[in-house]
């Protein structure tokens, strides 16, 4: 399972917890997530988060 | 060739602007026109940045350059408008004249700059944009001591930053408490005291009235009499959206640019998003909203007029010392507020006579809560 931060703002998705409020289930992929799902605190796309390492 | 869609500024909402609209329209020339060498960055990110080490350089995400070819555009940098023609959809560079076809201003807004008296009054530098965050950045390399002028959202995320990046930071700002006519008064003290538990001072009431050189130093005298010595000044009192050559040209301005919400001025084919607008009435500094008129604003320039709408708006504060997200009520409504939590774990909730929630402050575990308030809280422009 990997992170992804939107390099706006600095959100984290993390696809172990999906975003079950946006009706994104636990352990869904980067790439199932909805094309047109936007960062749910700036409202950037999904083209505005990069994959990152966290320790 | 036909006139081209002119943005001016490239910031967050220039450039979104543009990415959105380049979905919808791929041939229209596109000109975006910047003061600035044109870089692409995130400007809430200038306040994280000296907790993750990061100089302007490793902030920037792109090149002018590389912008132009990924929205297919001419990129003019380090150029200034002088001037608008509204009659003749023209704009002026100096002497030199340029057609569009449709404009937008997306020109932000400008820090505002408190007088100051003694010798060293230059050296109080703000951060609004890429290139004040270089010059912070060289000005504080291999200094200690930063005070910083303002306690709102800003002033408080430079100074939990600052203090990650190893500064010694003290905050002077003329309220009586942070980020007033944001934060109900017992969420600003749960943040002000996670500030204070990593070593932020504060002095709130007075203003800064002098700065002096002392020696390799800087002697800061705020008008209670306290002399604070600092290494920089850093300024964080506030925003004023540019308005000056917009009222030149005659487009209705208040705080910020008047536009309607198809993001129209006053005048046809002219268009305002971003920190320089005020959108029926209001003017949202933070980045949602930006991204909602971006995309509202892309489809009307592509020839499907759209208005723009607003869910509930609400902020997260970058202070990780003491995390929080608020939530303010809408303009217009009356509304109480009610503190719940202990320490630093506040649920501070602001509910109508009726017992509907109208926004909410949440700091420490709290902010946990957002998502399930998000639900019941009232659009900012249905």
């Amino acid at each position: 399972m990997k992170k992804w931060q939107c390099v706006v703002c600095g959100l984290i998705y993390d696809e172990s917890e999906g975003w079950p409020d946006d009706g994104i289930a636990p352990g869904t992929r980067w790439e199932d997530v909805p094309a047109d799902w936007l960062c749910p605190d700036c409202g950037v796309g999904k083209t505005d988060f990069e994959m990152i390492s966290i320790g | 060739m036909s006139a081209p869609l002119v943005i001016v500024g490239t910031g967050l909402a220039g450039y979104n602007l543009a990415r959105e609209w380049r979905k919808l329209d791929s041939s229209t020339p596109l000109l975006l026109i910047s003061a600035d060498d044109g870089r692409s960055y995130s400007k809430p990110m200038l306040s994280t940045g000296f907790g993750k080490q990061k100089d302007a350089d490793a902030l920037a995400m792109a090149q002018a350059g590389a912008m132009a070819e990924q929205l297919n555009a001419e990129i003019r940098t380090h150029t200034r408008v002088t001037g608008i023609d509204p009659g003749h959809k023209r704009l002026w560079i100096g002497e030199e004249a340029v057609v569009y076809r449709d404009l937008v201003l997306a020109w932000g807004a400008e820090p505002i700059r408190v007088p100051v008296g003694g010798d060293a009054a230059v050296q109080v530098l703000p951060v609004n944009d890429l290139e004040d965050y270089a010059r912070f950045c060289q000005a504080a390399a291999g200094k200690q001591r930063v005070l910083v002028l303002g306690a709102g959202l800003i002033g408080c995320e430079f100074a939990n930053d600052l203090t990650a990046g190893g500064y010694q930071v003290e905050v002077v700002a003329p309220c009586e408490q942070v980020m007033p006519g944001l934060l109900p008064v017992e969420a600003a003290h749960a943040v002000q005291r996670g500030l204070e538990s990593i070593g932020v001072g504060f002095h709130l009431g007075p203003v800064l009235n002098s700065l002096d050189q002392a020696g390799e130093r800087l002697l800061a005298e705020l008008s209670d009499g306290t002399r604070i010595d600092c290494d920089l000044v850093l300024s964080a009192v506030g925003l004023r959206p540019r308005t000056a050559m917009a009222e030149q040209a005659g487009l209705d301005c208040g705080r910020g640019i008047q536009v309607d919400r198809l993001l129209q001025s006053s005048h046809a084919n002219i268009y305002a998003l971003g920190d320089c607008a005020e959108v029926d009435g209001l003017n949202l500094l933070y980045v949602m909203p930006l991204m909602s008129c971006a995309r509202a604003l892309a489809q009307t320039l592509a020839g499907n007029p759209t208005s723009v709408s607003y869910g509930p708006m609400p902020v997260t504060v970058k202070t990780p010392v003491c995390p929080l997200v608020v939530s303010p009520p809408p303009r217009g409504t009356l509304g109480s507020w009610h503190a719940e939590g202990t320490g630093q774990d506040l649920k501070v909730l602001c509910r109508a006579a009726d017992g509907s929630l109208l926004g909410y402050a949440l700091t420490g575990t709290a902010v946990q809560e957002k998502l399930a308030l998000n639900r019941e809280l009232p659009p900012l422009l249905a």
